[in-house]
């Protein structure tokens, strides 16, 4: 009887590995059948989460733009790699002298996906639209980047907003728009490659009821349309074919496509938050590819054959806040003393995994208007005492120092490790250092917008476009509480960089502004990072951009 | 009996309520708000008063409060998800039922193998089988869940290659999902391909969300069932000369069954408000992880209907728990 009972089990448990093992290896993973030619087989890639709506007017998370990205198109593009400008849906464009109005040459014989021409009027349209929102599309929870570049809109509904940048779009001729400024804008061109900004057939737009939606006091906007659930037809080189919340969304190349068509036949994007089962993921084959790789898994993936690193760009900087509004900071010689106290050299070798270059100014090399010969601040303990003295100061100089948990942040991966060792050479350096922190979000961000983080705090920026308005235009072109310093000197120069058109003169200008901010310290910059990308070693063809926008049209498989 | 079970879903009104506050206090309590989460580095003290204007945060709480009493109870309406801009009715119909899906698959794991692990190392007082349901029951207490996740997903996916490390379902399989019970929807779908891949995707979470109510259950199971085997009416019954199995059967499992039936009710009271780190870990898209991510993004609406649903649904398992003795136990009259 036992034996018996013993033998079935035995049965059972056979049956149960022969079936796991047979089914085992054919559903999951690349599907790259065929190997080239027709079929080019299906890319699975994991975010970190879902998308909100796929309507880049609508959105500021990365994870929409992914999306976003591949079915729609940009007047402007950036070739891939760089933050250099290139032809996308304009072929050509101008900026008039005034740097206020641009007339764009748009590309010929275009379709958007629903069969509608692309062409002047639709762009006009897609301006407009953008221009004329209304009620909850005002928040900046919606048209963060329309506001954060055009400012207001045609009818400001919240004290808050500014007046529009924006005035007026016009159709020349079918291949011929013209968009007019109320104020010279330069950095107008970097701000059109952003996703926020591409082109949207303005008969889908209408047709699936893009911008309505019920606004209740409580919950906000909700949006009632199915353009940017179901129905997102733009130009670009894949179009969406299904996409359920929390599973996957599914991307079919978009044959019509008028520039060189995406090798793949679809891209499946499946959120998954957690970094160690993203990497468990990708060493599994269930997906092939997976962005926001953390630093000390970089080198489980660079070990295994099967696995390879794609690097980012730098495209950050990672700075620490000097608050001039807490005194002793507002003397210039203590910010000094804070800049040549701080041992940028040893967190950016130590804590960024080999991926972070020690930071000069407070943006990266790769944007316009860097400048090579700002003052620089190596690491000296000695000056940085004699300079606290010469501020007529009693050593050891008390000052509060803040740093955010429960965050890594591609320019600061461990913030804690970054706070301990800035805080361990300032103590050598003539300061007393007081530790504080909070949990990233909201708490510790809320803290130094408000400029209640100490004298000293940890944080640091993501450039959305490659232009030093992005970078340096949003930390000081105007007071705010996080550095609280007036410096009409700075306001106006970086105002005249707004508003040049010309190109030479801009980047001068820009070049001036970094050599002033690192003479005037409003901050330290420390580190540029470069984000790691995680892919199956048969991966082909996958360009990180420095600005997230990268396509999934040139990536093969299985070669 | 009606009338317990009435007088008790009537007390569901005062901790409905009760809780209702809580929950909402509590939100409130936290640093911080939905403008300043959504926006991140990118948040100026204008865009947060501008959004804090726009969803009413910056009225007086009493005020607030009421709005929200309204919508919920009045309306019957559970609000937009801040950051997905769903309602959140929509998103607990998908959420809710991978919660339960995982949360049977764990119960059934942890049953089929606690209850006779903790049995027979009753049977077995003191051998060797009881040692080592001993080491199992600490080992399953004590390992933390997302170590054995990770183990399980290198041991079985990576190594093995058997089976599959996240989500409910390979995203090469397109079925429809009338119920977003994958297993049902499978099923109806008549796609025996799809029915094995999903209950392939759910073997390994099962089995980490699993282990401790399995050391759970066979801890109780073995406990209950000491207690009951020196009872007196259990040597009576072998004193007149029943068949050992008989004993075991009717006097010993039958009685040994009510603890058991209790902690397995509770526990899946507990598995059904959401698994946060099984479901973090797998990639498993239900109630935990939703809600854990409704804190960090201090998404109000989410959390006041979330919570207010998973404690709904606590209580009511509760009820059933309850409510079962008396089909388990004849001699306990709940009225």
């Amino acid at each position: 009887m036992v034996k018996g009972r013993k033998r079935w089990l035995l049965v059972a448990f056979a049956a149960l590995a022969l079936a796991l093992g047979g089914c085992g290896g054919d559903d999951e993973g690349s599907s790259s059948s065929g190997g080239g030619g027709e079929s080019g087989g299906t890319l699975v890639f994991a975010g970190a989460a879902d998308p909100v709506v796929l309507d880049g007017a609508l959105v500021s998370d990365g994870e929409s733009i992914r999306a976003i990205t591949q079915i729609f198109e940009t007047l402007i593009g950036l070739k891939p790699g760089t933050t250099d400008l290139v032809p996308a849906l304009a072929t050509k464009w101008e900026v008039g002298p005034d740097a206020k109005t641009y007339t764009f040459t748009l590309r010929d014989g275009v379709k958007f996906t629903d069969g509608t021409d692309f062409n002047a009027e639709a762009v006009c349209a897609n301006f407009d639209r953008w221009y004329n929102f209304k009620g909850p599309l005002q928040s900046s929870s919606a048209s963060y980047y329309w506001q954060s570049f055009f400012g207001g809109y045609k009818k400001n509904e919240s004290p808050d907003l500014s007046q529009s940048l924006y005035k007026s779009c016009e159709a020349k001729s079918p291949t011929t728009a013209v968009v007019t400024l109320t104020k010279p804008s330069a950095s107008m061109l970097g701000a059109l490659t952003q996703q926020a900004f591409s082109i949207a057939s303005p008969k889908a737009l209408k047709e699936f009821n893009a911008d309505a939606g019920t606004v209740s006091e409580d919950t906000g906007f909700k949006p009632t349309g199915t353009f940017g659930t179901q129905h997102p037809v733009g130009t670009g080189p894949f179009k969406l074919e299904s996409w359920k919340r929390g599973d996957k969304l599914v991307l079919v190349r978009n044959d019509d496509y008028w520039g060189e068509k995406a090798k793949l036949d679809k891209v499946i994007i499946r959120p998954i938050a957690d970094n160690a089962a993203r990497l468990q993921a990708l060493q599994n084959d269930e997906i092939q590819g997976y962005d926001l790789v953390e630093p000390q898994d970089v080198p489980t993936i660079e070990g295994d054959d099967n696995l390879k690193i794609i690097e980012r760009p730098a495209f950050n900087v990672a700075y620490v806040t000097i608050n001039q509004k807490q005194k002793p900071m507002d003397k210039l010689e203590v910010r000094q003393a804070v800049a040549y106290g701080l041992d940028r050299e040893a967190v950016v070798n130590n804590f960024y995994g080999g991926r972070g270059v020690v930071a000069k100014q407070m943006m990266p090399p790769e944007v316009m208007g860097y400048a090579d010969d700002v003052t620089e601040y190596t690491y000296d303990p000695a000056k940085a005492k004699q300079l606290l003295q010469k501020a007529g100061l009693k050593l050891p100089v008390k000052i509060d120092f803040w740093y955010p948990t429960d965050v890594s942040r591609p320019y600061m991966p461990d913030p804690k490790r970054n706070f301990e060792a800035f805080a361990a050479s300032l103590n050598k350096s003539g300061f007393k250092v007081t530790p504080h922190s909070a949990p990233w979000s909201p708490d510790y961000l809320g803290r130094v917008d408000e400029g209640t983080a100490g004298h000293l705090n940890l944080i640091g920026w993501t450039g959305d476009f490659a232009d030093p308005d992005n970078f340096i235009g949003v930390f000081f072109q105007s007071f705010s509480p996080q550095f609280g310093f007036r410096n009409p000197e700075l306001f106006n120069l970086l105002d005249k960089g707004e508003a040049e058109p010309d190109e030479a003169k801009r980047e001068e200008i820009y070049k001036q502004a970094n050599r002033l901010i690192m003479d005037f310290l409003p901050a330290v910059p420390y580190a540029h990072s470069k984000p790691a990308l995680g892919f199956r070693a048969d991966v082909d063809g996958y360009v990180a951009s420095p600005t997230t926008n990268e396509s999934f049209a040139t990536v093969t498989m299985g070669g | 009996m009606l009338r317990y079970v009435i007088r008790r879903l009537l007390l569901l009104v005062p901790i409905l309520l009760g809780l209702s506050i809580l929950v909402f206090a509590w939100i409130r309590a936290l640093p911080g708000g939905p403008a300043q989460a959504l926006l991140g580095e990118r948040a100026t003290p204008e865009t947060v008063a501008q959004i804090e204007r726009q969803y009413g945060l910056d009225d007086p709480v009493y005020v607030q409060y009421w709005r929200y009493f309204k919508t919920t109870f009045v309306d019957r309406d559970l609000g937009t998800s801040i950051n997905s801009r769903r309602a959140v009715s929509d998103e607990l119909k998908e959420r809710f039922p991978a919660t339960i899906e995982l949360a049977v698959g764990a119960m059934i794991f942890a049953m089929f193998f606690g209850v006779p692990l903790g049995y027979i190392a009753a049977k077995r007082y003191g051998g060797v089988v009881d040692q080592a349901s001993l080491f199992i029951s600490l080992l399953g207490v004590s390992i933390p869940i997302f170590f054995l996740a990770i183990l399980l997903k290198y041991i079985f996916a990576i190594r093995l290659g058997l089976l599959p490390t996240v989500g409910r379902q390979s995203v090469l399989i397109d079925t429809p999902h009338p119920t977003n019970f994958y297993i049902l929807d499978a099923i109806i779908a008549g796609n025996p391909e799809a029915l094995w891949d999903c209950i392939k995707h759910l073997i390994l979470p099962a089995i980490a969300l699993g282990s401790i109510p399995l050391a759970i259950i066979a801890r109780i199971t073995r406990a209950a069932t000491l207690d009951v085997q020196n009872e007196d009416y259990v040597r009576t019954a072998r004193a007149k000369g029943l068949s050992p199995r008989a004993v075991d059967a009717n006097h010993i499992f039958r009685n040994a069954l009510l603890p058991i039936a209790t902690i397995i009710g509770l526990q899946t009271g507990l598995l059904l408000s959401g698994a946060v780190l099984t479901e973090t870990v797998f990639a498993w898209p239900g109630i935990g992880t939703w809600l854990v991510q409704a804190i960090d993004d201090r998404n109000y609406p989410v959390l006041q209907s979330g919570i207010l649903f998973i404690s709904l649904v606590f209580v009511l398992v509760n009820l059933a728990v309850d409510v079962s003795y008396a089909f388990i136990n004849p001699r306990i009259r709940v009225s």
